[in-house]
């Protein structure tokens, strides 16, 4: 199944946009792409005629290119038609975000355009999507643009069965500073499933971490999936819903009622080195950091803090979370203590949490990172910043970050996310420190590191 | 695994919608399990003789299609010592409905662990370890795992429970045979695979798992419809 033309199209027709209606989605995704995406985007209408200066084509087969990609908005009865056009005049793939498939009782029609597909080689997405948001070449979504929040371009794709969950996780990427490479909503999966979008990005450059967002699995598609992620050489991420069990099923035996389905799940795909997010919460924080590190690493953490109580924080979610702080030898304990300034070097403690106190200055901090990040009793390091301490500056995040390159240890910043905090965060993820709006969120960040 | 003898217990048991207890111990004793030697019987004398042979003490348990949880009918007795207790067990099983028999067991010792197997929708049978006994659904110290399983799967699954170190030897007691556990599970990870198109879900329970061997003990399968 060859996607690149599905996702990285370079011409596009978009089928049934209205010449009256300026609101049709099949006009908001026209004027998006012809306004603001490099795709040659062609707009198609059976009546045929004008909108404004752009021709509206009455059949595929009178388009001036070969097209990559057909979006279809049509109502579902007209789309076995679609299809048979777009497959006569060889486009190569479709969206159709067009609902009212086997999700409004209309399973026939459903199968009828897979089978289609099938036999004329055919990808299509959907139906009942959003489709695909892909930076550098198209956005199939019927958002208005300027009411969608745009992730910045980078290297976590996410792949959703819900459209409003994908929209909404954009935001949240966006506000996290995680860079997108692909956001695709596959709706019904009738077609390219979750395991066909894995294949491709493995194998995709620009992609670095790969999640999905699933309710559930066709029959015996959870098994094939989850062989296919163990083999990934990116982290797999996955967020599921769907978790509890619809009401009280008879079950006869003791290990179905213990193995049930979202049971069977869990285990599934953490057998398979397949990382499951909680929440949404979890979900940013594992992309954010993975997308920086993808080397999986020993479960010890080293802390260096300005307050006691963010450090005890800290140690609590890292041993919940299965994750040690170890007590550092007294060599490397006397080493930080050496290299610290002098207001500094009586009143710190430096057995892990390292807490620098409210008197620490960003030397402080880089002096520790360094005798940390060259000691092998520790495997990340995360720090905690107080960014309203006097001697702490908006440099920290990139003194910190040339330390981190020098050690090859992976460093996790928190600091609280507040509009005046910002310029400091982005010292730390624009220069390759993941930095988490919680203590919490920078610990799950190290969990995941910790995958194997 | 399947050989001749398996298939036609498992195409016979689907008008039932689930294997009967010596059945069951069939199939894993011709797939090459440690089953407990065992006897049906419905008549006292036959029901002696077969005990005598076993050798008392001696498990008996109650056969019948319409009964698939057997210890809510007290349909298992264990500790049998003689002619006695046997033939008084049986006029009582002789009693429940759908009696087609009782099933005489040599008593098995060791740790009661459950190994069970699940036919899961999205993705297919998947394996169960856990501290078997009644009291398995209470505690819930089980882990799961995708059949087959390999010996790190195994490995990784017995070290997951929280009982793990009752395995392990716990105060004095004598260690469980691990490597048996783990072949046990192998080859039913394996047979399951095969039994796929066959089963909707399996409980081995208990498995008697002593320093020497694991023993299955009670055994049910239950049918896709």
């Amino acid at each position: 199944m060859n996607l690149k033309p599905l996702l990285e199209p370079k011409t596009m027709a978009v089928i049934g946009v209205s010449a009256t209606n300026e609101r049709h989605p099949a006009n908001v995704i026209f004027d998006k792409n012809h306004h603001r995406y490099p795709v040659q985007v062609f707009a198609v209408n059976p009546k045929g005629g004008q909108l404004h200066d752009e021709t509206l084509y009455a059949r595929i087969s009178d388009l001036p290119q070969k097209i990559d990609l057909a979006v279809i908005a049509a109502r579902a009865e007209f789309v076995p038609d679609v299809f048979t056009q777009c497959i006569k005049a060889g486009v190569k793939s479709a969206a159709v975000v067009s609902g009212g498939f086997t999700e409004g009782g209309r399973k026939d029609l459903q199968d009828k355009i897979v089978a289609m597909a099938r036999e004329a080689d055919f990808p299509f997405i959907g139906p009942n999507c959003l489709g695909i948001f892909s930076p550098l070449h198209v956005d199939t979504f019927f958002l208005p643009i300027e009411r969608m929040i745009k992730p910045n371009y980078g290297s976590v794709a996410f792949i959703s069965q819900s459209g409003g969950i994908l929209v909404d996780q954009m935001i949240k990427f966006s506000q996290q500073g995680v860079g997108m490479s692909k956001a695709i909503s596959i709706g019904n999966k009738a077609f390219v499933k979750e395991i066909d979008l894995l294949r491709y990005l493995m194998t995709d450059r620009t992609t670095k971490v790969i999640a999905f967002y699933v309710e559930g699995f066709a029959e015996g598609e959870g098994r094939d999936f989850v062989l296919a992620a163990e083999g990934a050489p990116k982290p797999v991420i996955i967020m599921k819903s769907g978790k509890s069990e619809a009401g009280h099923r008879a079950v006869s035996s003791h290990t179905a009622s213990m193995a049930g389905d979202y049971a069977s799940f869990k285990a599934a795909i953490a057998q398979h080195n397949i990382l499951e997010a909680a929440n949404e919460h979890e979900l940013v924080s594992f992309c954010e950091v993975l997308s920086v590190y993808q080397h999986s690493i020993g479960g010890r953490i080293g802390i260096i803090t300005a307050s006691g109580g963010h450090g005890a924080m800290a140690v609590d979610a890292c041993v919940a979370e299965k994750m040690s702080v170890p007590e550092l030898s007294q060599e490397i304990q006397d080493d930080m203590k050496a290299a610290v300034s002098e207001s500094v070097q009586t009143i710190a403690s430096f057995g892990n949490p390292v807490d620098l106190t409210g008197s620490a200055t960003d030397d402080d901090f880089v002096a520790c990172a360094k005798v940390m990040g060259a000691s092998d009793e520790i495997d990340c390091i995360v720090f905690l910043l107080l960014p309203y301490i006097p001697g702490i500056t908006l440099d920290i995040g990139v003194r910190l970050s040339q330390v981190c390159r020098q050690y090859k240890k992976p460093f996790i910043a928190y600091a609280p996310h507040v509009e005046k905090y910002n310029m400091m965060i982005d010292g730390f993820e624009l220069n390759g420190i993941p930095a988490s709006s919680s203590i919490e969120g920078a610990v799950l960040m190290a969990k995941a590191l910790t995958r194997k | 695994m399947l050989n001749k003898e398996i298939k036609s217990i498992l195409e016979k048991s689907k008008k039932w919608g689930w294997v009967l207890e010596p059945d069951a111990k069939r199939i894993f004793s011709l797939a090459g399990f440690q089953t407990p030697k065992f006897a049906v019987a419905k008549k006292a004398e036959e029901a002696i003789e077969a005990a005598r042979k076993i050798g008392y003490p001696v498990v008996v348990k109650i056969v019948s299609p319409e009964i698939i949880h057997k210890s809510d009918v007290k349909g298992v007795v264990i500790g049998i010592k003689d002619d006695e207790r046997l033939v008084a067990v049986l006029e009582r099983f002789r009693k429940l409905p759908g009696f087609a028999g009782m099933l005489i067991d040599e008593m098995a010792s060791g740790v009661e662990l459950i190994i069970g197997a699940k036919n899961d929708v999205q993705f297919g049978p998947m394996m169960l370890l856990g501290f078997g006994g009644v009291g398995v659904e209470i505690y819930k110290d089980v882990s799961l795992r995708m059949a087959p399983l390999s010996n790190a799967h195994v490995e990784g699954m017995m070290k997951e429970l929280k009982a793990y170190p009752l395995l392990t030897g716990y105060r004095g007691a004598k260690p469980v045979n691990i490597s048996a556990i783990q072949k046990t599970l192998i080859r039913f990870s394996k047979l399951m695979m095969d039994m796929k198109d066959y089963f909707e879900s399996v409980d081995l329970n208990p498995v008697m798992c002593s320093d020497k061997s694991c023993t299955i003990v009670d055994a049910r399968i239950m049918l896709k419809k």
